[in-house]
């Protein structure tokens, strides 16, 4: 289960073991399913990547990293973490896509008193109703990407919407976060059609979409019916007759698995893109050559520097016990490369800035993975959720 | 049902007592209770008690396809509402985690009695397709109805105190407790194979038509093992839910009822202890090595 990897920083061998600190590390997310390309192997990558950068075999620690696939199954992710808590000796999980796989480790990393650091799920409960003094939440939430989307767009003049909703409480809960977000700031809701999910046949909900006349088409619906959607409005000509089309959960991979042709004029919120500033282009570069050419997500982005927190936390408190470490990370304000300055508040959540980009049209792009442009920046003060508005009882 | 077709057996039989257990049977059973008994001290608790799930799961579907000779494409129906029943009584209603397997049971059963008596009206693939149609239709109310969580599913149930006094918290704790549920489970199968009733039911299996010229209702015989094959799959399914602490749409999505009917085939279907072996070769390849075995689990949508 465990494809086991030693992480290359420590050069254990030739040291001959006997560090001050021992810690081990799982990545637990899919590496064979619809997830793979976002996180998968990438999000080991980058663990690895933080590991060397922190230089953890000169402070004399030893990490080891660990991963195993959880086929975005929760029963499968609760026995792995579980197994690893128990028996390997994980000090703390990463990663994990798939909401119903983070909430079930979220649960047993809070019974078994670990650490759980999630970059790869949506599901803004984690730091909301379900919220643990064990787990942060790094990357992205599904309320951050709504408001973002919902208050950029307006921002910019977009300010009347329709939404094409997947018909169940995940693509209810996005279009309401969202109608919410435009309302508040001035926008106006024409209207709203849940399709059956999944989906297939999307013609008839864009038609409608389109002659409601409305600036923005949201998209509250995921995975492959964003993709499947994504592809006939662009057989419609939706967003070449004007209208934008709004991606409420998108990440940089599909876009380039869809093609700039199919995904031009998209708008979608991230909060991480390669080619934003100095830093992400090193970061990135340095990520995609040995990735075999291809650029991070955002997912891969916030492995990296919340592993890379997590070090820093330990080698404070020369500790890899949970209360500690935790507390530490919590107290520590955060800075990296890949999403600057930023802190991680009482509730577990990551504080950074989001970012509101447009899908560049084909003669635009320079070449490979040029996808986006900047289209808004989401100051971190305003990008999540209030502290008091997530039911957390921690913050009570 | 009336008694003469439900236990009237030949007198020839009863004299050479063909329903008795045989010693390999029994050694089968021993050898299988006394692994584990003792397994848990050397493989980890938890991943055991999946794979007990899964052997309950495995040849109660057996029982159905194996000796009934239905193929039902609709056992994650069964499963999967059992464990969103349990699930919630345990976390909303606070029940004892007895009640919580006993109403998921239950729910499995009067489930499995509606289904049944629909689908079995029709025979060979049509009877697949009814049953896996009813168990889409179970999957798509389990994800618009608001107490199972949509995707999310229950997360974080408790496990509560068996009968009110013995925490069940610790892993060998709740160990023992699945174990009694799986092996009573297993009996149960057992002898229900090797009754009359079962008789009859591989009698219908091989030839329908002339079991009805014999006099017996077939149709009772198949909605009863229906019925009794849905009760010990969602009796894995609940007990799942407690060893899991949680309830999601994977065990009512229909690659669950794919994984079971492969566990069965894997295993032998007309063999009583073949799906045992199925199950457990399934769960421990999805857990020793995921990523190398991309075909066996399946795509959710």
């Amino acid at each position: 289960m465990t494809t086991s990897i030693l992480a290359a920083a420590m050069v254990a061998a030739m040291a001959g073991s006997a560090y001050a600190i021992d810690v081990k590390i799982g990545i637990l997310n899919d590496r064979s399913g619809i997830y793979a390309d976002l996180s998968g192997e990438g999000s080991v990558l980058a663990a690895q990547m933080a590991v060397e950068d922190f230089g953890a075999a000169d402070k004399d620690i030893n990490v080891e990293i660990i991963a195993a696939d959880h086929q975005n199954k929760p029963d499968v992710a609760s026995t792995i973490a579980r197994q690893w808590y128990d028996e390997e000796g994980v000090h703390a999980i990463f990663d994990v896509p798939t909401s119903s796989a983070a909430l079930a480790v979220n649960e047993v990393t809070r019974e078994k008193d670990r650490i759980f650091i999630n970059s790869g799920a949506g599901s803004a409960d984690l730091t909301g109703s379900q919220c643990s003094p064990n787990t942060i939440h790094w990357t992205y939430d599904t309320w951050a990407l709504a408001n973002g989307t919902g208050t950029a767009m307006v921002e910019t003049g977009a300010d009347t919407w329709f939404f094409l909703t997947a018909d169940y409480a995940f693509g209810h809960a996005l279009e309401t976060d969202t109608a919410a977000v435009v309302e508040a700031a001035g926008g106006q809701v024409l209207g709203t059609v849940r399709h059956p999910f999944p989906g297939q046949d999307f013609s008839s909900y864009l038609l409608q979409a389109q002659s409601s006349g409305a600036k923005v088409i949201g998209l509250a619906n995921a995975g492959g019916d964003t993709v499947n959607a994504i592809k006939q409005a662009s057989e419609f000509g939706i967003t070449q007759a004007g209208q934008s089309l709004a991606a409420l959960l998108m990440f940089i991979t599909d876009v380039h698995a869809l093609g700039l042709e199919t995904a031009q004029g998209l708008v979608l919120t991230e909060s991480f893109y390669w080619d934003l500033n100095e830093g992400t282009r090193e970061w990135s570069e340095r990520f995609a050559e040995r990735n075999g050419g291809d650029m991070p997500s955002m997912v891969h982005a916030g492995v990296y520097a919340s592993v890379l927190h997590y070090l820093k936390a330990i080698e404070s408190t020369q500790s890899v016990e949970a209360g500690p470490v935790m507390e530490a990370m919590k107290s520590t304000p955060t800075s990296d490369p890949l999403f600057g300055e930023g802190e991680v508040r009482a509730d577990g959540r990551k504080i950074h800035d989001m970012y509101l980009f447009r899908v560049k049209a084909p003669d635009q792009s320079q070449g490979p993975w040029d996808y986006y442009e900047l289209g808004y920046t989401i100051p971190a003060a305003n990008a999540f959720r209030p502290l008091d508005q997530g039911g957390c009882d921690l913050v009570q | 049902m009336s008694d003469h077709t439900m236990t009237g057996r030949p007198a020839a039989q009863r004299a050479t007592r063909p329903l008795a257990i045989p010693p390999l049977h029994l050694a089968i059973f021993a050898g299988l209770l006394a692994f584990f008994a003792v397994a848990p001290f050397f493989l980890y608790p938890v991943f055991l008690m999946k794979v007990m799930c899964f052997v309950l799961f495995a040849c109660a579907f057996n029982l159905l396809l194996g000796y009934g000779g239905l193929l039902s494409f609709g056992h994650a129906a069964f499963f999967g509402s059992a464990s969103y029943v349990s699930a919630h009584a345990a976390k909303v209603w606070g029940l004892s985690p007895e009640l919580c397997v006993l109403m998921g049971s239950g729910t499995a059963a009067l489930l499995g009695l509606v289904i049944g008596s629909l689908a079995i009206r029709r025979q060979g693939i049509y009877f697949a397709m009814v049953t896996l149609a009813f168990a889409q239709m179970v999957y798509f109310i389990s994800l618009q109805a608001p107490f199972t969580g949509g995707e999310d599913g229950i997360q974080a149930v408790p496990r509560n105190r068996l009968f009110g006094i013995i925490n069940l918290s610790s892993d060998m704790a709740l160990y023992g407790f699945v174990f009694v549920i799986v092996f009573a489970g297993l009996f149960l199968i057992y002898r229900v194979i090797h009754s009359p009733f079962g008789q009859v039911l591989k009698a219908i299996r091989e030839n329908e038509a002339r079991s009805v010229s014999l006099g017996y209702q077939v149709n009772r015989y198949k909605l009863a093992v229906f019925v009794i094959s849905a009760t010990l799959a969602g009796t894995a399914g609940a007990t799942k839910a407690l060893v899991f602490q949680l309830a999601s749409l994977t065990d009512v999505h229909w690659a669950m009822s794919g994984e079971v009917v492969l566990m069965a085939l894997l295993g032998g279907m007309h063999t009583v202890f073949g799906p045992i072996v199925g199950a457990a070769i399934i769960v421990t390849m999805q857990t020793i090595s995921p990523a190398s075995a991309p075909g066996l689990q399946c795509c959710r949508a």
